[in-house]
């Protein structure tokens, strides 16, 4: 029991790891129908970002200012910067593409993730970098027999915190019903009244930020980054989008839990090795017998 | 409800004309029964009954959103029926899917053209002849002279029904590139190419102005002498009239009326049908 | 003769290429030899995956998934059962186009994006199965080898550059002679229309299931074909010649080249294998070029470098900005 609900705690925090990267994933798709194969590397370029800030700058925020300033700066910087380069990316080379069809899409966004992943390998190097220890919290916990960190604390409020903060836009304001909006039929929206190009400016620059985020808090979590590490997130995440309902908001968020918790499960109790097949078999299946996800609406192809 | 007395016999002469058609021996070459289709709550049809005898031309009316598509989307195997039956030359088509039911002799056109924008006329036409043909795989692939001389007579085939319906000159053109009107006709020798008994048109005539309408018209009538039987879906009423030997009126997913064109202009629940709804109607 | 029907006029560029393919070997040193060895392999995957791609219109980003089937095929039952590498080719070829099968027919009826993930999984699946090494076989992150080199019988032996070369371009050629006589079938017509309009090209007769899967199992044996000559030359096999960003590498060939256009993926495959030996001395800016050009590429020329061409010489869609497709 004491191990399952350590599990449980570790899933739920790659679970918001999951849950904030999907979420980009699931805005861009929702809307532009475009699967944003860059969007893991942005991701990792947040972790790079917030590394930089905390250790080639000698820690110079951390030991001045303390750890939580450091964490804060780290994440800010990375979702700044990361959204930013979101915006960049869809004005640079998604843009111009539009006209032309899905197909060439899929080969620009491949174009841009290989060009993100080598930049980052060229700007940090090749092997790994590491979060050093005194720029992360360490103090941990131990509650009724169950092991857990600060860290893990910090992550799972900040991660709640943001997605409810998201869900609050998406579902509560008119904005967020814009959004939705042009996710069911973006033309039609734009019919409406809606502005597109603000839809897609939101999409292309909150949806990285969060990425950025959750790159900064990956860095702190595992210590160790790489810059391949945004493809093997990237693919996960763009698993719990689909689990959770592809183009659903709330659904990338229950996806990206699901995912975590899943995956530490079966990492558990079925087997470490095989944990990363096991979490595209659910992804398969997922597709095979439930292609709009837990949350996902039936849309019937009008013949 | 009738305030004319000339309205009465009228009435008389509807029901002679069906209890005519009932009468005759004739082979029926389609018929749903009790056909019901629903999209979640939404019953799109509901319990339809449609008869269609070989060697004529019967036309499917009603106002929009009546559920006329989706009649046709059942009987071509897009949809499977929720309710009901539908039944071709004798034979009971439920399950089976749209590919298996051209082969069986039905073929058909889209309200939205849906034409293989990207090949040639002479292909789409080609295209259409794909279930009269056999030679598979790996007579493909070595190219041998069984395959070579199928594909010659394809081509001679598809060549010969362009010609049919006027498009010879543009056999190499790109679908997409030729005109609206000659796109219909383009999709309508695509469905000839699969030599079919029953040809379903889902509103050929949309979007042709007054001339071309009538050239489809004498077209569809034309085709009558090649054994074909023909059912339309269609809003312009002088298509309806001018051609149709029968006319079955859809409301709601329900038939309202049915009978020879002259009693269904009339009629006075199908003008209540059309103008009663929010859309004209091109009466 | 008219233009559409003479073979050869057609497809000139082809057999340019083939002819220069057939002498060039006998002007380059042996690394160069290698090159376009390699060459060679991505245009056999290439023409693989544009049965599944560019003809169909099928988003497969796990291609290499299956060659890395009939690679370890071979690797496996060679150096295990020591059968030799020429009757493992057909073998390899079988067991990819039946795995294809098995896994495709639950999956053949997604939607274009869907079977893309599904299709990127599969492929991701096969290398994590094959790193764990199961049941022991497959040699785990090492992989296999001490794999044999093709023998032909008595003296024959494929154990140079130069003979590897021509079993790799000779097996392309074959290759593009059935796969031209496919685009001029009715086989090749249905795929095409399936990529057209599914809908469409159901309604007018065509199974498509049936289609969508056949363009599967081919490209899948193709694959494996090309899985066991590369095992063969190599020697050794191992997960990560097998990886996504490869299948990543085929999807691009075959859109840069030009959806269904075999001229097209020939072109695609050069640039892909020549490509970095050429910018080599650009060393780690290499790939970021890469990247670069490919998003150029798709902004500039949608269509690709040699759009498939159809009916009367279409000189105006080499140029316009919109793509060809209507995905």
């Amino acid at each position: 029991m004491r191990i399952f609900l350590e599990q449980m705690l570790n899933g739920l925090t790659i679970g918001s790891f999951y849950a904030l990267i999907a979420l980009g994933y699931s805005m861009v798709y929702g809307v532009m129908k475009l699967i944003n194969f860059a969007h893991g590397d942005l991701f990792t370029l947040g972790s790079y970002l917030g590394f930089t800030l905390l250790v080639w700058g000698n820690a110079y925020v951390t030991s001045h200012l303390g750890l939580a300033a450091g964490m804060i700066a780290a994440m800010l910087i990375a979702a700044i910067g990361i959204g930013t380069a979101g915006i960049i990316v869809e004005r640079i080379a998604y843009r111009p593409i539009y006209p032309a069809g899905r197909l060439p899409a899929v080969v620009s966004a491949l174009g841009v993730s290989i060009f993100l992943q080598n930049m980052i390998m060229v700007i940090w190097g090749p092997r790994y970098q590491a979060y050093s220890v005194n720029v992360v919290p360490t103090v941990h916990f131990e509650m009724g027999g169950i092991h857990f960190t600060l860290l893990q604390i910090i992550i799972l409020i900040l991660s709640f915190i943001l997605l409810a903060l998201l869900y609050y836009i998406i579902q509560k304001t008119t904005f967020g019903s814009a959004i939705r909006a042009s996710a069911l039929d973006r033309d039609t929206a734009a019919l409406m009244g809606i502005n597109i190009n603000t839809v897609i400016f939101f999409i292309f620059t909150l949806g990285p930020a969060l990425g950025g985020i959750a790159g900064v808090m990956v860095g702190m979590y595992y210590r160790q980054i790489s810059f391949t590490m945004g493809w093997n997130y990237g693919l996960k995440a763009f698993t719990a989008t689909i689990l959770g309902g592809i183009g659903n908001i709330p659904g990338a968020m229950v996806g990206g839990l699901l995912l975590g918790i899943f995956e530490m499960l079966g990492s558990a109790y079925v087997s470490t090795a095989y944990k990363d097949v096991f979490v595209f078999l659910v992804l398969i299946l997922v597709l095979i017998f439930r292609p709009r996800g837990l949350l996902g609406e039936k849309v019937a192809e009008k013949v | 409800m009738f305030k004319d007395s000339n309205l009465n016999t009228e009435k008389l002469v509807e029901s002679k004309a069906v209890k005519k058609r009932i009468n005759m021996v004739q082979e029926v070459v389609l018929e749903t029964q009790k056909l019901t289709k629903k999209f979640g709550g939404l019953i799109a049809v509901n319990n339809f009954d449609l008869k269609v005898n070989r060697g004529e031309i019967s036309s499917l009316i009603g106002p929009n959103g009546a559920g006329k598509t989706t009649v046709f989307n059942v009987i071509t195997g897009l949809y499977q029926a929720d309710g009901g039956k539908v039944i071709f030359k004798g034979e009971d088509l439920g399950g089976k899917k749209p590919h298996g039911i051209v082969t069986k002799g039905i073929a058909r056109t889209f309200q939205n053209i849906r034409l293989f924008s990207n090949m040639t006329c002479l292909e789409n036409v080609m295209a259409g002849q794909h279930c009269c043909s056999k030679e598979g795989t790996w007579s493909s692939i070595f190219g041998t002279s069984y395959q070579k001389k199928e594909e010659s007579e394809i081509r001679k085939i598809a060549k010969r029904l362009l010609q049919q319906v006027g498009l010879w000159k543009f056999e190499d053109e790109l679908a997409k590139n030729i005109a609206y009107g000659n796109q219909r006709m383009l999709e309508i020798a695509r469905a000839l190419a699969s030599n079919p008994d029953l040809l379903i048109l889902d509103e050929p005539s949309s979007g042709l102005n007054d001339k071309e309408s009538e050239d489809l018209m004498n077209f569809l009538k034309g085709l009558l002498k090649e054994n074909l039987t023909i059912l339309l879906i269609e809003h312009h009423m002088n298509v309806v009239m001018g051609i149709s030997d029968w006319v079955t009126v859809m409301d709601e997913g329900k038939k309202i009326a049915e009978g020879v064109p002259e009693d269904i202009y009339r009629n006075p629940l199908v003008i209540e049908a059309y103008l009663g709804k929010e859309e004209e109607g091109e009466i | 003769m008219k233009l559409n029907e003479n073979i050869i006029l057609k497809n000139w560029f082809i057999f340019v290429v083939m002819a220069l393919l057939a002498v060039s070997p006998f002007m380059m040193n042996n690394y160069w030899i290698d090159v376009f060895f390699f060459f060679g392999i991505y245009a056999l995957l290439g023409l693989s995956l544009n049965l599944v791609l560019g003809e169909v219109g099928l988003f497969d980003l796990g291609h290499m998934g299956f060659m890395a089937i009939g690679a370890y095929t071979t690797a496996i039952l060679n150096t295990h059962f020591g059968i030799p590498i020429i009757f493992l080719m057909p073998v390899s070829a079988l067991t990819a186009a039946g795995f294809a099968w098995l896994v495709c027919s639950p999956i053949i009826h997604l939607r274009g994006d869907y079977l893309c993930i599904v299709t990127i999984g599969m492929g991701e699946i096969i290398r994590l199965i094959l790193i764990n090494n199961p049941f022991g076989i497959t040699g785990g992150p090492n992989g296999v080898f001490g794999i044999d080199f093709l023998s032909l019988g008595g003296p024959l032996i494929i154990d140079s550059s130069i003979e590897s070369y021509f079993v790799i371009w000779i097996v392309v050629g074959l290759t593009i002679f059935a796969l031209i006589n496919l685009q001029r079938s009715r086989v090749g017509r249905a795929w095409n229309c399936i990529r057209e309009d599914e809908i469409a090209a159901e309604s007018t007769g065509i199974d498509v299931r049936y289609y969508k899967l056949l363009a599967f199992v081919l490209g899948a044996g193709l694959a494996g074909v090309a899985g066991n000559i590369y095992a063969s030359k190599l020697m050794i096999v191992s997960p990560e010649s097998f990886s996504f960003m490869e299948s990543c590498m085929l999807f691009c060939i075959v859109l840069i080249g030009g959806m269904g256009s075999i001229p097209g993926v020939i072109i695609g495959s050069a640039a892909v294998s020549l490509f970095p030996e050429i910018f080599r001395a650009f060393a780690k800016y290499r790939m970021l070029i890469f990247g670069a050009a490919m998003v150029i590429m798709m902004i500039f020329r949608p269509g690709g470098i040699w759009p498939r061409k159809r009916g009367s010489l279409e000189f105006k869609s080499l140029l316009t900005k919109a793509g060809e497709d209507n995905v």
